[in-house]
């Protein structure tokens, strides 16, 4: 459970984050979503206590991060990849990390052996791709085998595989019942692995919601209507307050009535519907809905593109 | 991932993170990068081959009256020069290497506790600087002593007045000097920013006190850090202005003490 009450940053004249609350719970995969600079990784490192809050708190089951003794038992972090001394080796770096929380050896060849760098253990980890930089730091994220899970876009620089054992991996840790929190700007990797999601803008809160309902309420969903009496349906539709589009000769696409509801004016009508279905947005066209006033980046010519990954 | 249960279970149940804990994985960091290793073997050899060398080069090329004026241990100890290079470049990487990488975040992630991770670097440095840098210190006075022609008057002995405390004093400012460098790199962050600083610190005051006037030299020259600290590793000292080799080296002290003062004092209060 992580849970932050009004949380704000000022890093000089820039408010970071700004008056965030929200709670991610057990048991679940808790997606952070919003655009580069939206402060997901500055409320990550508010979390673990490498940076103070200007206000507001932040604690970890109950706790605040910087009065936890041995953390690594309650709080496992994948912050930034190959953030290790190159020159140490894989085992060497997890070694001095679980030193310093009394976690047993036999533990931190268990994570090696887990995360798949056994072999390469021994190797300086300056040597290390992407991807096993990345394994590293999950590895060294479960050494203390925590019930809460941090994650800053941890699926960087995998491989398809990797991809598929890192959401395979996250959804097993939430279904033992941990907190999984996790950033990612891959919107269909977040629409796979996440139960929750917490989406912000410019340092502020602008969702926090199960995965359907954020889906299902934006602009995006509606119910398309096929019929080849389409003109009838649609001022029928109308009459009962029903926003329709016309999309082809017998294609209606409408919003502000359900599906049952179209059914039943359709039936009541005499109308017959030759296809009838609930169309949801994707989670990409929600977030850029959402997110739209909040893009601290764009390019000039278009300001629907959000500038290239400054990551 | 059922496998990990278990664990959790028998591993939560431990008392609180001990200093001896964080000391045991500093002192891995310490021995795992290959940046120790070489910084030291640097060291090493510095101090031994040049005090070797200086006995064999020096017994000839001086005459009766100059060699009466100097200090034996201390031309034994010429290596110093260089092998503090080494040691001060490797007191400031202990703290920076880990912000240059990163790894400093990883760090205080397993050890919020900041200061408790400050001082255990700065103890784990200064033991293995004191063996190495008092190990070098007694193989650079051995080697000097074996270069030198039998009968030499620069030949001295551990019984002579000073020469013991002055060939520990090699080690003990060496391990000083690679304290002050972690300071400042605790206080900095950044390794070229620690490095330039420590080392101004040390070579430039001798610079400027020159040009400036004698009295200067007198009064404010034998507080600098370098000279004040040099003084432990000198047996007999022929300069009458020199602070004593004990209230040198705690003058020396003092300026590391504050740098690491100053570096635990800011560590809680920044971002990391």
């Amino acid at each position: 459970m992580i849970e932050a009450i009004g949380l704000s940053k000022r890093y000089g004249d820039t408010l970071a984050v700004d008056d965030l609350s929200f709670t991610v719970p057990p048991g679940a995969v808790t997606g952070f979503l919003g655009p580069n600079g939206a402060g997901k990784s500055t409320t990550m490192r508010l979390i673990l206590g490498l940076d103070a809050p200007t206000c507001g708190t932040v604690t970890v089951n109950g706790k605040p991060y910087r009065s936890l003794r041995r953390p690594l038992f309650e709080v496992g972090a994948l912050l930034e990849a190959k953030a290790v001394h190159g020159g140490r080796s894989a085992f060497n770096h997890l070694m001095s990390l679980a030193l310093s929380n009394g976690i047993p050896r036999s533990r931190v060849e268990k994570v090696l052996e887990q995360v798949g760098l056994r072999s390469v253990a021994r190797k300086r980890s300056g040597g290390f791709s992407l991807g096993m930089g990345q394994r590293l730091g999950i590895a060294a994220a479960l050494l203390g085998d925590p019930g809460v899970l941090i994650f800053d876009e941890p699926v960087n620089g995998l491989d398809p595989e990797g991809v598929l054992w890192i959401r395979t991996l996250l959804k097993a840790l939430a279904a033992e019942g941990r907190t999984v929190f996790l950033s990612s700007h891959l919107m269909s990797e977040m629409a796979i692995t996440a139960d929750r999601l917490i989406v912000i803008g410019r340092g502020r809160l602008i969702a926090q919601t199960t995965i359907e309902d954020f889906l299902s309420g934006g602009d995006g969903s509606f119910v398309r209507a096929r019929s080849a009496e389409a003109d009838a349906l649609a001022v029928l539709l109308q009459a009962r307050g029903g926003t329709v589009v016309r999309q082809s000769v017998d294609t209606l696409h409408v919003t502000g009535v359900d599906a049952g509801a179209v059914g039943e004016i359709a039936r009541t009508a005499g109308v017959a519907l030759l296809e009838l279905s609930t169309r949801q947005s994707t989670l990409e066209q929600r977030y850029m809905e959402l997110t739209g006033d909040s893009v601290d980046y764009r390019t000039a010519e278009d300001p629907s593109v959000p500038a290239p990954n400054r990551n | 991932m059922t496998a990990l249960a278990p664990a959790r279970t028998q591993m939560s149940h431990r008392p609180l993170t001990g200093l001896l804990d964080v000391l045991r994985s500093e002192f891995l960091k310490l021995r795992s990068v290959p940046s120790t290793f070489w910084t030291l073997t640097v060291a090493v050899l510095s101090n031994v081959g040049l005090g070797a060398a200086s006995g064999a080069v020096l017994a000839g090329r001086l005459s009766a009256s100059e060699k009466a004026t100097a200090d034996g241990v201390r031309l034994a100890l010429a290596g110093i020069h260089l092998s503090q290079i080494a040691f001060g470049v490797l007191g400031v990487l202990v703290i920076t290497g880990e912000y240059g990488t990163g790894m400093i975040r990883a760090t205080l992630s397993a050890v919020p506790q900041r200061r408790t991770v400050l001082t255990a670097k700065a103890l784990v440095f200064t033991a293995t600087a004191l063996v190495v840098g008092t190990l070098s210190s007694f193989g650079a006075y051995f080697a000097f002593q074996a270069a030198l022609p039998a009968g030499d008057s620069l030949k001295s002995s551990l019984a002579d007045p000073g020469v013991l405390r002055a060939v520990f004093g090699g080690g003990l400012y060496l391990a000083a000097l690679g304290l002050l460098g972690l300071g400042l790199g605790a206080v900095i962050r950044v390794s070229a920013g620690a490095i330039a600083v420590l080392f101004g610190l040390l070579f430039v005051p001798p610079i400027l006190l020159a040009m400036l006037p004698h009295s200067w030299q007198t009064t404010v020259g034998p507080y600098v850090p370098m000279q004040a600290g040099e003084q432990i590793y000198v047996a007999v000292s022929h300069e009458a202005a020199a602070l004593a080799p004990w209230a040198g080296f705690g003058v020396f002290t003092l300026y590391a003490a504050f740098a690491l003062g100053l570096g635990l004092f800011l560590i809680n209060r920044r971002d990391a």
